[in-house]
């Protein structure tokens, strides 16, 4: 997709330049980027190192299993149909502990194979069932502890509490995520 | 408020802790871990260097080309209705669609108008509470081959904007 866009605005804002009269302003813009992304993949270096350093101890430990526990009762609710099918509920909810904990390497994977399984056992190959529809909702929610990614560009920005912002996500996200089951919940009967 | 800074604070310190007690508990080479793990940090950071400059080239380019100003002026008073501040318009438009272009977009925002104002406050909860929504969709349903998506794309645009004007309120409300 980005093959498309990038492309297209780098044109588009050449013609608006000149158009507009800012096409000195793009002169220098050029050479900020490279500064700007060097600065920016600094900083995430050193966050991104620590926090992937953590997580593999998370990994390597039974903890991720046991957390699954906990998401008992909201799998049954949120995927009514699949709550007897121990393999996918148990992919299901290895996927979400992994989004939470923050673990995109280890969550992309895991929720792939549990879209494999579901679409095994749905009835009409061409279209997604309720619990597919479901899961991808809850993946798009982004249901994370620890936003390490914000927070490091927010400590590369010399912030002065990087950390502020977390308690805010949590109530952001919680909201996106009941938005999105809530919304789901009502377009399945329909859709 | 102070409660929330606490809590915001010790949550990191938390999570670390937890972790490093629970690799013990299970007898773990914790610092081994820890080191192979921080090593595979260096190869995302060196993967996503290359994109995030390109995206980094584009936005520059656009902001100073004086198209985003046009085109946030002239959604002004949608914006104002749904009471999105105008300066979040640009990434609030690119966060469903790309990870790299809206953490270029957000770094932006952010380093123009402050990184602990009201805006870069709003910025950060954006960007930790939504997700690159277009994508995920994309990729989930083409690992089973399937196009009819029902209400997915719906639901989960409607979740993005749940989280974009919490992120909104919640900072106006505490400012």
């Amino acid at each position: 997709m980005l093959n498309k866009i990038w492309p297209f605005f780098i044109i588009l804002s050449f013609i608006y330049a000149i158009y507009s009269g800012n096409i000195f302003n793009i002169n220098n813009a050029i050479f900020d980027s490279a500064e700007q992304t060097v600065n920016l993949c600094l900083t995430l270096l050193g966050t991104i190192c620590l926090w992937n350093g953590i997580m593999k101890i998370a990994v390597q430990t039974s903890l991720i299993e046991k957390l699954t526990k906990f998401l008992k009762p909201l799998i049954s609710f949120i995927f009514p149909e699949i709550k007897n099918d121990k393999k996918i509920s148990k992919e299901i909810s290895m996927n979400m502990v992994a989004n939470i904990l923050g673990l995109g390497n280890a969550s992309t994977p895991l929720g792939l194979n549990a879209m494999k399984s579901m679409q095994e056992k749905n009835e009409d190959k061409s279209k997604l069932s309720n619990s597919m529809a479901m899961f991808i909702l809850v993946n798009t929610a982004s249901l994370q502890i620890i936003p390490t990614s914000v927070i490091s560009i927010r400590s590369s920005l010399g912030s002065e509490e990087p950390t502020k912002i977390i308690m805010a996500v949590w109530i952001a996200t919680i909201a996106a995520f009941l938005t999105a089951i809530i919304v789901g919940k009502i377009l399945i009967k329909k859709m | 408020m102070n409660f929330i800074n606490y809590i915001s604070s010790v949550a990191v310190p938390t999570t670390i802790l937890i972790i490093i007690v629970y690799g013990l508990f299970e007898k773990k080479q914790v610092f081994d871990v820890f080191l192979d793990g921080a090593r595979e940090g260096l190869q995302i950071v060196m993967n996503i260097f290359p994109t995030l400059l390109g995206l980094f080239l584009s936005i520059n380019v656009l902001r100073e080309s004086g198209i985003i100003d046009a085109i946030t002026n002239l959604s002004l008073p949608l914006l104002n209705l749904i009471k999105i501040p105008p300066e979040i318009l640009p990434l609030a438009c690119l966060r469903p669609i790309s990870g790299s272009a809206s953490m270029a977009v957000a770094t932006d925002i952010m380093t123009k108008y402050g990184v602990d104002s009201l805006i870069g406050l709003m910025t950060s909860t954006i960007m930790g509470s939504t997700e690159t929504t277009l994508y995920t969709i994309a990729l989930y349903t083409s690992v089973v081959k399937i196009k009819k998506t029902r209400f997915v794309l719906v639901a989960a645009l409607l979740a993005d904007l749940a989280g974009m004007l919490t992120s909104v309120i919640f900072w106006r409300i505490m400012s």
